[in-house]
């Protein structure tokens, strides 16, 4: 679904990204940790395309398309959905008016009708029980004034409303209480199906725990150096990332 | 000769044929003002970044007993949605006109012409607070509209009376055979405890030059609570001067929205005067401009006495080579402690060639106060753009989106819906047509 071959990015003259390999497919879970600063947002980003990263090297393939090539709604239309690490307040635009916005936005691009009022609502019920959201929230400014877990649970909400084919969560756990993380764990497990796929990016086992990996990377300075199972996280948590730095400092 | 030559001629010949006595001395006055100050330019420290001295050096056509030509459709064409329940008031170039005008049998106001009302019982009402406002717009401008105060309107709210109709106000010029110059006048007073909506609209009818020089003097008595709305979406060959002043007197409350969607030069001068304690004023102000348009806002809050409280909020989202000033004068004189005084201007800047001009002005002469200012010039936040459209948002409605949501803290003050509702339609209509 999603294959990444040798992607370098940067800012302006900083490289971030040096050489980037992953391949994700349908019906997978793959995390993606590492330290701070180690280019995890980046990647992340990159592949939804924000713009003020320049790629300098390297394919993405998102289901057979050049994902590069695309404008970023033009990706979430083609399933591809990023739940920010820093979601974004909007003052004066309710979150209720902007999913729908959203909803319809990528039923155009696929083709298929907008939803009327009766059946938006009902969906909007549906994944509100879901990641249990109150009302309220969703008439109030966008994720103005929510709190950390809040915002969280509207990225993981929106995510179950549109439905993409793959699913990058940045950091999505952290900040949130236990209970919190059980929300939004299970938000992602009832939406996990065999034809859509999950990149995770955390710094912690234990939201792993919930959402159980396929496989897990450690990104490090640029690059992924690492690739194993869900035991790898259980090492990392354990030993911390300097037994990988000294790994990749030794070759 | 020149406009403005040609412009005093008339006014002398008029001011000679001695047409009523009640408001002959303070016209003589303003005329004799605007031979000495004559058009501002941009030397007038008030002026500087709006030139209306240009506008000046065509020929103008002036109201005075010419047949008009407006039909009853043209009339149709620009009434605002809920006007079923409005008293109407139509000026057609500048001049009350009361066969278009509409107005509800009722109990709670009276709507006359200000030389009428400037010869009976409310008389002392008018030369009390008629021509307040040239004690803080001193310029030739304002001296021009009271020089030519000719077909004015003046508008009493009965003591304790809820107005049950708003009052709409439509400035129609017909610009369809000559350059016109329009003058309006009112002057509207709400007796103690009374309360009204009062809606301005202008519409240009016509290809030709229309310049609108108007001054509305509205006072509120004791208690009384004023809604106040402009709405200015004129041609683009359509310019004016706009005052709007406002006499406060104890524990009045007076509710402003200034939206501004078009026009070629627009001037508005807001002044709220709290002459007394515990006055509450709110001033809100959205300007949408493109094209070639200027938009200055110019308000003024004059904290007379204690314990006033006034809130401003103007924002502005400016496109193309779309120019605009704010210029926000916060008094508070050695009398009014305890004042509380927060001003806000915001604009967003579309293109590079589009600017805006904001300028805060505060001057404080007494020591226990709240004042607060604070301004913002930029463009629509990268962040929310990526945000929106990385779920999907094309970038032509993340743009609509934001916007919107820009504008919403201003909209959500437009009280009466139907109006509300017709404005968020000119918004839209606007953010649709603007977005690549
Ligand atoms: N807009 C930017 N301008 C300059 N440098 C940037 C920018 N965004 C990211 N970087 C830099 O790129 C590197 C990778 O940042 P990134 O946010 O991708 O790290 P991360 O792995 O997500 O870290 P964290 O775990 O703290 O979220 C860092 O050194 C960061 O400072
Ligand atoms: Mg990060």
């Amino acid at each position: 679904m999603l294959s990444i071959h040798n992607l370098h990015a940067g800012i302006e003259d900083k490289k971030i990204l040096k050489g980037i390999n992953l391949t994700i497919n349908r019906g997978e879970v793959h995390a993606i940790m590492g330290p701070n600063g180690s280019g995890k947002s980046t990647l992340a980003s990159v592949l939804a395309g924000r713009e003020h990263f320049e790629v300098t090297e390297g394919t993405v393939e998102f289901d057979g398309k050049n994902l590069l090539e695309l404008a970023p709604e033009e990706r979430a239309g083609e399933g591809l959905f990023l739940a920010f690490q820093y979601p974004v307040e909007i003052p004066g635009l309710t979150t209720t008016n902007f999913i729908k916005t959203a909803v319809n936005e990528v039923r155009k691009y696929r083709g298929e009708e907008p939803l009327d009022a009766v059946g938006f609502l009902k969906l909007m019920k549906e994944k509100m029980a879901l990641m249990e959201m109150p009302q309220s929230l969703l008439s109030r400014s966008l994720n103005e004034g929510f709190s950390g877990g809040e915002k969280k649970r509207n990225e993981i909400f929106q995510m179950a409303m549109l439905q993409p084919k793959l699913a990058i969560l940045d950091e999505t756990d952290s900040g949130l209480d236990i209970d919190a993380i059980r929300i939004v764990a299970n938000g992602v497990n009832k939406f996990r199906n065999e034809n859509n796929a999950v990149l995770v990016i955390t710094h912690y086992q234990r939201l792993l725990d919930y959402i159980v990996p396929d496989y897990v990377h450690v990104l490090y300075n640029g690059r992924i150096v690492k690739s194993g199972t869900r035991d790898l996280a259980l090492e990392l948590e354990e030993k911390g990332y300097d037994f990988i730095k000294n790994e990749v400092e030794a070759v | 000769m020149s406009t403005v030559d040609n412009i005093k001629e008339q006014l002398s010949r008029l001011q000679s044929e001695q047409r009523d006595s009640g408001l002959k001395n303070i016209r003589q006055n303003a005329l004799n003002a605007f031979d000495k100050m004559g058009i501002p330019n941009t030397r007038h420290e008030e002026w500087k970044y709006t030139r209306i001295s240009a506008l000046f050096n065509q020929d103008y056509q002036i109201q005075n007993g010419q047949p008009v030509a407006i039909s009853a459709q043209d009339i149709d064409a620009i009434r605002l949605p809920g006007h079923e329940n409005a008293h109407e008031l139509v000026f057609v170039n500048g001049v009350f006109s009361q066969p278009f005008s509409k107005i509800h049998p009722n109990q709670e106001l009276v709507i006359i012409p200000l030389e009428e009302a400037a010869n009976n019982e409310y008389a002392s009402i008018v030369s009390e607070n008629l021509g307040h406002s040239s004690r803080y717009a001193k310029d030739g401008i304002n001296a021009l509209n009271t020089a030519w105060m000719y077909g004015g309107v003046f508008i009493d709210v009965k003591r304790a009376k809820i107005a049950s109709h708003p009052i709409y106000i439509y400035h129609v010029t017909d610009s369809r055979t000559a350059n016109i110059l329009a003058q309006p006048r009112s002057l509207v007073h709400l007796n103690e405890g009374s309360q009204v909506q009062v809606v301005e609209t202008f519409a240009t009818i016509g290809m030709q030059s229309s310049f609108t020089n108007q001054v509305i003097e509205l006072v509120l008595e004791e208690d009384a609570r004023l809604e106040y709305y402009k709405i200015q979406n004129d041609a683009v060959h359509a310019s004016q001067v706009s005052t709007t002043h406002v006499r406060q007197r104890g524990k009045s409350f007076a509710h402003t929205v200034t939206i501004s969607l078009n026009g070629n030069v627009v001037r508005n001068n807001l002044n709220i005067i709290m002459e007394a304690p515990y006055c509450e004023s709110h001033l809100y102000g959205l300007y949408l401009q493109k094209g070639n348009s200027h938009i200055d806002n110019h308000t003024l809050v004059d904290n007379v006495k204690p314990n006033c409280y006034s809130n401003e909020l103007y924002k502005g989202i400016m496109d193309e080579n779309a120019t605009g000033v704010f210029n926000g004068k916060i008094f508070v004189r050695q009398d009014a402690q305890k004042t509380n005084a927060y001003q806000s201007n915001k604009n967003i800047l579309l293109s590079n060639n589009a600017s805006v001009n904001t300028k805060p002005q505060l001057e404080i002469f007494a020591d226990d106060v709240k004042c607060s200012h604070g301004c913002t010039i930029g463009s629509l936040d990268k962040e929310a753009m990526f945000y929106l459209r990385s779920r999907g948002v094309t970038e032509k409605s993340a743009r609509s989106l934001l916007m919107h949501a820009f504008a919403d803290d201003i909209m959500e003050h437009i009280k009466p819906e139907a109006i509300r509702q017709y404005v968020d339609k000119l918004i839209s209509e606007r953010l649709e047509f603007d977005t690549i």
